[in-house]
């Protein structure tokens, strides 16, 4: 069985449907890159899969959980999907030591002394066992986006959904994000991610997603996608992202 | 006739001044409680909650506070309920205090950016926890300065209650001044004794500001 499963997902935001019908099964281990253009309903459905978007018709499952829309359901889902964002979203009022404690510590009830050695071990996996103490906004973007990986992955989750984690970053720190991306896709994690870094997908990424106005528009392994795209929407696609 | 020494003036002033300063701790602690409690309903899921206490805030905020005094000094007489003009001041200005607190908190809350709220949530928190260990202990620090600030609005507030009777700085002012027939002195220490209490507020209010601006990452 599938590890995430989203069948005939729709969804909307008042009169416009951002998703007309999603179909796709993620096998555990899987890398999957989901391109598109901005509005093609791409972060949305990655939104929907750890339940920060309600869907309005279909249904999303990963590892038995079921999204579901009350706080109990939830939380059984995200515990089993960690999310990474654009932003990093990392809490400003506490140390980077802190932030991968909190959630261990609140949600799991792990006492702090054994929180506080995952917390070590996760910040040393992202490069940054020596940043344990210092806040967030004493540290680069980059160097915040890994702590927000450490965070999710101290949740031991069993897929990881990323939306955009390179955008906000500054081109120079675009690679050490990828680098612990890639070393996470190595160890077997499942990872779905929306991204804009093309070589990135091709190079690390089982299958490639190509979204447009709200609809699978093709999919298959990197070479396929890439190298012989079959519908001109994707090839138009693809020709953008080469002139940009 | 007798004479009065500036001494014996500030002496009286001062005697009064405690009221002011009891009232006000009272209205501020009370409305702060109050104002907490409103909060939660105000930012609450639920409809009523939100509806109850927006028009409640409306209300305090669009009256004015003496009309607020008169009402809870003689409204309540009505009703064949005795009311001391204490209570009827302690009672109105917990009722103000709160309708501003709340405003300013809620505020406060609402600046901590959605990704907060998205961040724990998607790491499995529930709402209660992602209040406590997340939203809050940000809203709190960006509360502080408008809330110290917002203090010397409730000090300055208790004056109002001289109209109804309670005797306090003002109402001691009026006593004085027509025991004395020294108006200007007497107004003049009364202002003093104003300022004295609410320019440490503000001025802390300041630098509240200022250091949780400069270094609001260290705790």
């Amino acid at each position: 069985m599938s590890l995430i499963a989203i069948t005939e997902v729709k969804k909307r935001f008042g009169d416009v449907e951002v998703l007309k019908g999603i179909n796709l099964d993620v096998e555990r281990g899987e890398v999957i890159a989901i391109i598109g253009k901005s509005g093609s309903g791409k972060s949305t459905l990655l939104r929907c899969v750890n339940g920060l978007e309600m869907i309005d018709d279909g249904s999303i499952m990963v590892a038995g959980a079921q999204l579901i829309p009350d706080e109990l359901h939830l939380k059984a889902l995200r515990l089993k999907v960690g999310m990474i964002f654009q932003q990093f979203n990392l809490f400003p009022h506490l140390s980077a030591g802190r932030n991968v404690m909190l959630s261990q510590m609140v949600v799991k009830k792990t006492p702090a002394a054994e929180a506080e050695a995952m917390a070590r071990r996760m910040l040393d996996r992202v490069g940054l066992s020596h940043k344990f103490d210092a806040f967030p906004d004493q540290l680069s973007g980059g160097q915040q986006q890994r702590v927000a990986i450490a965070r999710a992955l101290a949740m031991q989750p069993m897929a990881l959904l990323c939306d955009e984690i390179t955008s906000a970053l500054d081109p120079e720190l675009v690679n050490e994000v990828l680098a612990v991306v890639k070393e996470l896709a190595a160890d077997g994690m499942t990872l779905m991610m929306v991204t804009h870094e093309m070589r990135f997908a091709r190079e690390v990424c089982d299958r490639v997603v190509f979204m447009h106005q709200g609809r699978v528009h093709e999919i298959g392994p990197p070479e396929e996608v890439f190298g012989s795209p079959r519908t001109p929407e994707l090839q138009q696609f693809l020709g953008a992202q080469l002139v940009a | 006739m007798m004479t009065f020494t500036v001494w014996d003036i500030l002496r009286n002033l001062l005697l009064a001044a405690r009221w002011t300063v009891l009232l006000s701790l009272v209205s501020f602690l009370g409305g702060g409680l109050l104002g907490l409690a409103l909060l939660f309903l105000r930012i609450g899921k639920r409809r009523a909650g939100r509806l109850f206490v927006q028009g409640y805030v409306e209300l305090f905020q669009g009256t004015p506070l003496l009309m607020q005094l008169f009402l809870a000094f003689f409204g309540l007489g009505l009703f064949g309920i005795d009311v001391p003009a204490w209570l009827a001041a302690g009672l109105a200005l917990i009722l103000w205090t709160a309708a501003f607190l709340v405003e300013i908190w809620r505020g406060c809350v609402e600046s901590v950016t959605r990704g907060q709220w998205e961040a724990s949530a998607s790491l499995g928190m529930g709402y209660v926890q992602q209040m406590r260990y997340v939203i809050l202990p940000q809203a709190v620090r960006v509360a502080i300065p408008p809330t110290v600030g917002f203090s010397v609005q409730v000090v300055k507030g208790t004056a109002l209650t001289s109209i109804i009777g309670f005797v306090e700085l003002s109402k001691a002012g009026t006593v004085v001044t027509n025991a004395t027939f020294q108006p200007f002195t007497v107004y003049g220490l009364v202002a003093l004794i104003y300022f004295a209490l609410c320019w440490p507020l503000s001025k802390s209010s300041q630098i509240l500001e200022r250091k949780f601006n400069v270094a609001h990452r260290h705790h």
